[in-house]
């Protein structure tokens, strides 16, 4: 099941699921991406979201080091290869997760 | 919703992770006074801070003056407290002023929106570009440098060429 989880006030969610549909394509998978809109702190407590976009894999996050910071209605930071930051995953921490 | 272009830039006197209070009028002799809105946590501006620090550290010997503002809620992101922001500014070595609106009245007096959005004034403080750094987060991509485009242009004495873009970035987080 690949879920992303994501909250209105911050932009990146669409770049996200291109990505990811991208990605799922690429190694030939048609799986359905759950959205699921986070609205409120305490979804986010609830749902242990550390910002937006938050994508899990048979539940599994797709940056477990991230997956750490604490539950909060916020942009989610992400590092790509090279140490640059991104507000999504890179594609290669989406490949890994989807093998 | 943000000021007009041509509008005067609002007096502020805030403090700066330096350990001094800085004001509008500390300014004055700036040809050119960026006002960026911004902030620690946000990946946005993470993403473009190597760009800003640049154009700052570019700019200086022009009389371009660049000022970080950060008036996030640090209530619901303690990543942006005061004392973070002096951290981030030691760790990334800042060129520029980092200031700190705690009570958002100078994001309120600009009708900020986002971070990073930019405010450039000219030398009679006056708005004349507003929006994003450039057209990507990702620099790599980048086809329009806006802020530099604008200041270039100023700095020559002609208009920016483009005056207003859409900032993207996170919200700036507003007390309830």
């Amino acid at each position: 099941m690949i879920e992303l989880f994501y909250w209105e006030g911050c932009p990146s969610h669409p770049e996200a699921k291109a990505l990811l549909e991208q990605v799922l394509a690429e190694l030939g998978r048609d799986d359905r991406i759950v959205m699921t809109e986070v609205k409120s702190d305490e979804e986010a407590e609830r749902l242990r979201f550390p910002g937006s976009p938050t994508i899990r894999v048979d539940g599994n996050d797709v940056d477990r080091e991230g997956a750490k910071s604490r539950p909060a209605l916020t942009c989610r930071i992400y590092y790509l290869p090279d140490g640059r930051v991104s507000p999504v995953p890179s594609r290669g921490q989406l490949e890994a997760a989807l093998r | 919703m943000s000021i007009d272009l041509g509008t005067e830039a609002p007096f502020f006197e805030l403090p700066g992770v330096d350990g001094f209070d800085h004001s509008l009028d500390e300014y004055g002799d700036a040809k050119l006074l960026v006002l960026v809105q911004s902030c620690n946590h946000c990946p946005y501006v993470l993403a473009w801070e190597d760009r800003l620090i640049a154009i700052a550290q570019d700019y200086a010997h022009e009389g371009v003056r660049v000022v970080g503002i950060n008036s996030n809620d640090v209530a619901n992101y303690p990543e942006d407290s005061f004392e973070e922001m002096k951290k981030r500014a030691t760790k990334r070595d800042f060129s520029f002023d980092y200031l700190f609106d705690e009570d958002q009245s100078l994001a309120h007096a600009l009708g900020a929106e986002y971070t990073p959005e930019v405010f450039l004034f000219d030398e009679e403080r006056k708005l004349r570009y507003h929006g994003a750094i450039d057209d990507s987060r990702d620099e790599t991509t980048v086809t329009n440098s806006y802020l530099r485009d604008a200041i270039d242009a100023l700095l020559a004495g002609d208009e920016p060429p483009v005056t207003e873009t859409e900032a993207i970035g996170c919200t700036v987080k507003w007390k309830s």
